[in-house]
């Protein structure tokens, strides 16, 4: 019995060791891959923040307003972050080789979908990057605009049309994702909608001298009286 | 090689029955039939009295006028056969063609330099339609130093309301005269005159597509006689008679001015870092060009626009202005209106700062012009209220204080121009 007993022990541990003979270059191969991919993603990560400094993204992240976003939630720059982007996603690519190597059962489907998805997220970014730079772009360009032309409230005019950008930005990132995009294309439809209700029945009520004569300014067939509603007589030129 | 591009062929084929001319003078309209008639028979006269031997032409470069403005100006034409109270020795044409694209005085600056280069005119006045106090003496001082003393560009010198033209002489003039080293009073003229070699140079200038070649062209031509260190003369016209409706559009002004002068020190930083000697703009007949009339002002919403610009526009200052600066002005916005004063040295520092952050582009550029229009309104308080009592020496030495404020400031700019805030 004993001997039986050590019998099956010392096949077991054979099988075992046999498995791990095969199993083991498989491991090296990955640890290889994914250590090569490692400097690799570094040496992407080091390009990718040359040509961003070069190309002054920095610049271009302090105009969205991004900068601004990230300092405030203690996140490095944007090109850092954007470089960093860069090796995570390099590296990931060759871990998710790496273990491809390994054979595990099923595992391949999950990379091509990893890897199909890539695209649609870098896409997804580019329209969120570009959103916020035309969020804060128009934001600002309306509160100048308020202010230097005496109106109530610039700032909730400012707060509305970049959230409206906002909205619209985050909606489309998400319908490129393929995420929830029914629900968030709905619901930003109806804030939409209802925001531009809103915004008609206040102008469509408080502005409609100032649309009448705009229009009679515009279309009308003589040319228009000059308006003499100036603060005062000053003539800055 | 003239720019012929930009003039029509039936403007081009009335440019050569006219021929080479001595002198042209161009006058950029659009809808002005109520004041073009007058001043253009000023130029007429003027031409005729002062220069009768020479061969001129008036260029009328048109924005698409519908009140009759170009009949007017084609009326003005005179043969030696037409009856005058002035003697003609020569035919006096007057042509007018109607610019493609929306009215822009830099547009009919264009067309009026293609002209002057094809028919080769040796003089170029430019009169504004609206100069309805022009006297043909104007046309003279004009035209004479230019003919007679080979100088590149002839600036006007008006006598002014005291609180009229508040931007130049709280910015532009100061900031040309600080950072250039010209003494040009007037640096964004309505009349003035040129050589055909500044003409010719700022024909082939590649600013035609762009903003300053639409709007604030004249500021351009200044300062590009000055860059390029042309000979400058200043000519006392006397009183520039007032707008009937004065320009209500700031925001427009400041593009204009403060836009094209943070533009141009951005384009040619070499012109104004290393300013070895100031150059000279000497001015004939100069006398004291301040009037004192009454005039209405609202003081008050002068006052509360600054306070509330201050307070509404912090995210956008805040990436503008230095923290001293800054901070300096939002104290200012908490004094009552009787207390406000904008010092001339905290407003020297806040405009290079802004001339600072347009280089830097720490937001978009026209977005920087813009948020100086609500604290030019306070500096524009300060001037009225110092000036309220004032008399015509004491306004002089105060418009001269603003200017010796940016020039004692000039090394901060220097600082911050690459520097960071």
């Amino acid at each position: 019995m004993w001997s039986n007993f050590v019998g099956e022990m010392t096949r077991a541990a054979d099988e075992i060791l046999k498995g791990f003979a095969r199993f083991l270059p498989r491991i090296l191969e990955m640890l290889v891959i994914v250590l090569v991919g490692w400097v690799i993603a570094i040496l992407l990560r080091a390009i990718a923040r040359s040509i961003l400094k070069i190309a002054r993204f920095d610049k271009l992240s302090e105009h969205t307003g991004a900068t601004q976003l990230l300092r405030g939630a203690a996140l490095p720059s944007l090109t850092e972050l954007t470089s960093r982007f860069v090796f995570w996603i390099a590296w990931l690519g060759f871990i998710l080789l790496g273990i491809s190597v390994l054979g595990v059962a099923g595992f391949d489907e999950h990379v091509a979908t990893f890897i199909e998805f890539l695209p649609r997220l870098v896409v997804s970014l580019f329209i969120l990057f570009f959103g916020l730079l035309a969020a804060s772009f128009f934001s600002r360009a309306v509160l100048l605009g308020a202010v230097n032309a005496n109106l109530s409230s610039p700032r909730i005019i400012s707060w509305a049309v970049r959230t409206m950008i906002i909205l619209f930005v985050v909606s489309m990132a998400f319908e490129e994702l393929s995420i929830s995009s029914r629900t968030v294309v709905v619901a930003f439809g109806m804030t939409f909608g209802a925001l531009m209700f809103g915004l008609a029945l206040a102008f469509g009520l408080g502005g409609k001298d100032l649309a009448r004569r705009y229009l009679e300014k515009r279309f009308g067939s003589e040319p228009a009286e000059e308006q003499h509603d100036h603060e005062d007589e000053l003539s800055p030129l | 090689m003239p720019d012929e591009s930009i003039l029509s062929d039936e403007f081009i084929r009335e440019l050569i029955n006219v021929g080479e001319v001595d002198i042209l003078v161009g006058v950029p309209t659009h809808n002005d039939a109520r004041t073009v008639g007058q001043v253009v028979q000023g130029v007429r006269a003027g031409l005729l009295k002062y220069f009768p031997r020479a061969r001129s032409v008036i260029i009328n470069a048109d924005g698409g006028s519908r009140d009759g403005t170009r009949d007017l100006v084609c009326a003005a034409s005179i043969n030696d056969t037409v009856g005058s109270n002035l003697p003609a020795l020569r035919t006096l044409h007057s042509i007018s063609t109607q610019y493609e694209g929306p009215p822009a005085s830099g547009t009919a600056l264009h067309t009026i330099l293609a002209a002057a280069d094809l028919l080769q005119a040796k003089a170029c006045a430019v009169i504004s339609p609206e100069s309805t106090s022009l006297e043909p003496e104007w046309v003279e001082r004009l035209l004479r130093p230019v003919i007679r003393e080979g100088v590149d560009l002839v600036l006007p010198v008006y006598r002014r309301h005291k609180f009229d033209g508040m931007l130049i002489r709280n910015l532009v003039y100061p900031v040309t005269r600080a950072v250039y080293g010209c003494t040009v009073q007037e640096p964004y003229p309505s009349d003035y005159a040129f050589s055909s070699n500044l003409g010719s140079n700022f024909l082939n200038q590649d600013l035609w597509t762009q903003e300053q070649g639409r709007h604030g062209t004249e500021l351009w031509l200044t300062l590009a006689a000055i860059i390029g260190r042309y000979r400058i003369y200043q000519s006392f016209l006397g009183t520039r008679g007032r707008l009937e409706s004065p320009p209500s559009d700031l925001v427009k002004a400041m593009r204009e001015t403060a836009g094209l002068l943070f533009c141009s020190m951005d384009c040619y930083p070499a012109a104004w870092k290393d300013l070895r000697e100031p150059l000279p703009a000497p001015c004939g007949g100069c006398q004291p060009a301040v009037s004192l009339e009454p005039m209405r002002v609202n003081r008050k919403r002068l006052h509360q626009m600054f306070t509330f610009g201050i307070s509404q526009l912090e995210p956008v200052f805040s990436s503008i202005l230095s923290t001293p600066t800054h901070e300096e002005l939002k104290r200012l916005a908490t004094l009552p209106e009787n207390e406000f004063e904008l010092p001339e040295p905290l407003w020297a520092r806040t405009v290079y700062e802004f001339a600072a952050a347009y280089h830097r582009a720490v937001i978009g550029r026209d977005h920087v012009v813009q948020a100086l229009v609500p604290l030019f309104r306070g500096r524009a308080l300060t001037f009225l209220t110092e000036n309220r009592e004032a008399k015509e020496s004491e306004i002089e030495s105060n418009i001269d204080k603003v200017c010796q404020a940016f020039e004692a400031e000039k090394p901060y700019l220097l600082q911050v121009w690459d520097g960071g805030k």
